[in-house]
């Protein structure tokens, strides 16, 4: 046992300069069996989520439900409110006018399917975090600028120090730290 | 260099069979002229809508040309030379308007001096507007809108030639440049002319009836026919080098979220239409919309409802079938088929109206639908045939262009 498994650390923190770079080394990490990885860069590079075997998350369906509720909710309010609670004639026509409800209808939508958007990223994604342990890396802050990493989880079944260190090292990184927890 | 991106061979398949349908729509269109009660007005009422619709595509390319010259980006590179090729089709379209200004007085009832028995209020509303709606004008108006049209077709394909023999890429970059600061004024007065032509040519079936809406909902309707349109060239383009390694899941992605765009414009000046007219429930208006929800045009009008917006738009809400062209085309000609219903669900109800004279109103069955779709089959043949001839001239990607190396990139940019 080497030190840093009994310190218990996070993972494996591997630096690049540039985009394609990381999404090659996202590549061989999962085509060498990992499956804990993660990658951080400071804009959204397409192909990096797909190269860490990120497809999907539940925030699309969040927003599609969202709206669903927010246009049956909007368009079930016009009704309920000026034909069944308080019967409104409006120049003699029907009291259930779709055409007049659906700007309505559509701004309630927009509007639920907009919170969706909003809340259910911060909330699935577990926003706000005050700490995370890749904080810990000390160049971590230039995620947000100029730097791209790559991070293997000691919690991934393959997981091992010495060979993922060196199976990172290998795979051209400016630097590989250790993530403390 | 240029020879790589050489068209294919088989396009030239594509080209035939796209004649070979045209053929046959026809002989169709003739046998459906033919047997009608009226020989001479069904020709030119169903080459009415024919022409319409396949003008729609020429126009929608033309205005997409000068868009993707604007915003720039991989997504307009791609489909340039396909854009550059259906907008020359504006050469031949303007010698086939020439049956329309022929055909005058089997489509337009303001061509037709107004008649004694007309009632008081028309009587003067078509007083009123015959200043602008007269023969003479009408004519003279369709060649100012050619030539706009031509003119920044021309010139949009002679700077994109001549960027083909510029290998250096600021030079090459330059006609990018100078195709970019024509297209701002340019597409303004594209939008204006696309206007006029619409009320001219379909707004004015009905001379009683007005829309300011009307020239914007034909943009946006020659919009989502024209990404639909080039959609469908693009996955019959991926199936055989060169673009079979040069269009990527990006690319229809990108096409796919235009296409969910320009699906929901339309969907929204539509509605916006119909919702104004319906609020004013005024005389002059509200004949137009009752007379589209009557008899065989309410279940159609009920079939653009669900089939133009509700399912293309859940449908291209899902990322997946966006990235995949095979399954994205299904949409795209989901949208195709049902544009030339909306087509013929503005105009044909006029002719209906027309031809019902003295209390029993006239309603058009499916044989007669029939006719007009094989009139946009037969001159669908010919569209097509001009579109493949001018696409397989020239490569098929501006290959000099500075961004093609960015455009074609597995990844990145749009």
């Amino acid at each position: 046992m080497t030190k840093q498994e009994e310190k218990g650390i996070y993972g494996l923190m591997a630096e690049f300069d540039d985009p394609s770079a990381v999404v090659a080394a996202a590549k061989l990490t999962r085509g060498a069996g990992y499956t804990r990885i993660n990658a951080y860069s400071p804009y959204p590079v397409e192909e990096l989520w797909e190269a860490i075997g990120f497809h999907k998350n539940a925030v699309s369906k969040v927003v599609f439900v969202c709206g669903l509720l927010g246009a049956l909710g909007g368009l079930g309010l016009q009704i309920w409110t000026s034909s069944i609670d308080y019967p409104l004639n409006v120049g003699g026509r029907p009291l259930i006018s779709w055409p007049a409800f659906i700007p309505i209808t559509f701004e309630c939508t927009i509007l639920l399917a907009a919170f969706g958007a909003f809340f259910g990223n911060i909330i699935m994604n577990r926003l706000p975090q005050p700490y995370h342990p890749v904080f810990n890396v000390p160049s971590f802050s230039r995620a947000t600028s100029d730097r791209f990493f790559l991070c293997v989880k000691a919690d991934d079944p393959k997981f091992n120090y010495g060979n993922t260190r060196s199976f990172l090292e290998g795979l051209g990184a400016k630097e590989v730290t250790d993530v403390e927890s | 260099m240029s020879t790589n991106y050489a068209a294919p061979a088989e396009l030239g398949k594509t080209q035939g069979v796209a004649i070979g349908v045209g053929l046959l729509g026809i002989i169709g269109w003739i046998i459906g002229a033919v047997t009608s009660h009226d020989a001479k007005t069904t020709f030119f009422q169903t080459y009415l809508v024919a022409y319409v619709f396949w003008i729609g595509i020429s126009l929608g390319c033309l205005g997409l040309l000068m868009v993707q010259y604007l915003g720039g980006g991989g997504w307009g590179l791609i489909i340039r030379r396909q854009l550059e090729s259906a907008s020359s089709t504006l050469w031949m379209m303007a010698v086939l308007f020439v049956p329309i200004v022929l055909g005058i007085h089997s489509l337009y009832h303001w061509s037709h001096p107004i008649s004694p028995d007309e009632k008081e209020p028309v009587r003067k509303l078509l007083e009123h507007k015959a200043v602008w709606l007269n023969s003479s004008g009408f004519t003279i108006r369709a060649v100012i809108y050619f030539a706009i049209w031509i003119g920044l077709m021309f010139l949009l394909r002679k700077w994109s030639a001549a960027q083909d023999t510029t290998p250096e890429p600021n030079e090459a970059q330059s006609w990018v440049q100078k195709a970019q600061n024509w297209s701002g004024p340019g597409f303004l007065i594209y939008g204006m002319a696309v206007t006029f032509a619409a009320i001219d040519w379909v707004m004015s079936l009905d001379a009683e009836w007005f829309s300011t809406i009307f020239g914007l909902l034909t943009i946006a309707g020659q919009g989502v026919l024209s990404i639909a349109f080039l959609i469908w060239i693009c996955v019959i383009l991926s199936k055989h080098e060169p673009m079979a390694h040069v269009l990527k899941p990006k690319h229809f992605h990108d096409l796919g979220k235009l296409q969910l765009a320009l699906v929901m414009v339309w969907s929204y000046f539509s509605f916006s239409q119909l919702l104004i007219i319906w609020s004013g429930n005024l005389p002059e208006e509200i004949p137009w919309y009752l007379r589209r929800f009557e008899g065989p045009w309410r279940p159609m009008g009920i079939a653009l409802l669900v089939l133009h917006f509700v399912l293309p738009f859940l449908l291209l809400l899902s990322r997946d079938l966006k990235k995949n062209g095979r399954r994205l085309v299904m949409v795209a000609s989901l949208l195709i088929v049902m544009r030339l219903v909306d087509l013929i669900w503005v105009i044909v109800p006029q002719f209906d109206q027309m031809a019902s004279h003295g209390g029993e109103v006239h309603h058009s069955g499916p044989a007669q639908l029939a006719v007009y779709v094989a009139a946009t089959l037969g001159l669908g043949g010919l569209w097509l045939g001009w579109f493949f001839w001018q696409l397989r001239q020239r490569p098929l990607i501006p290959f000099n262009d500075p961004q093609l190396a960015e455009a074609t990139a597995a990844g990145g940019g749009h």
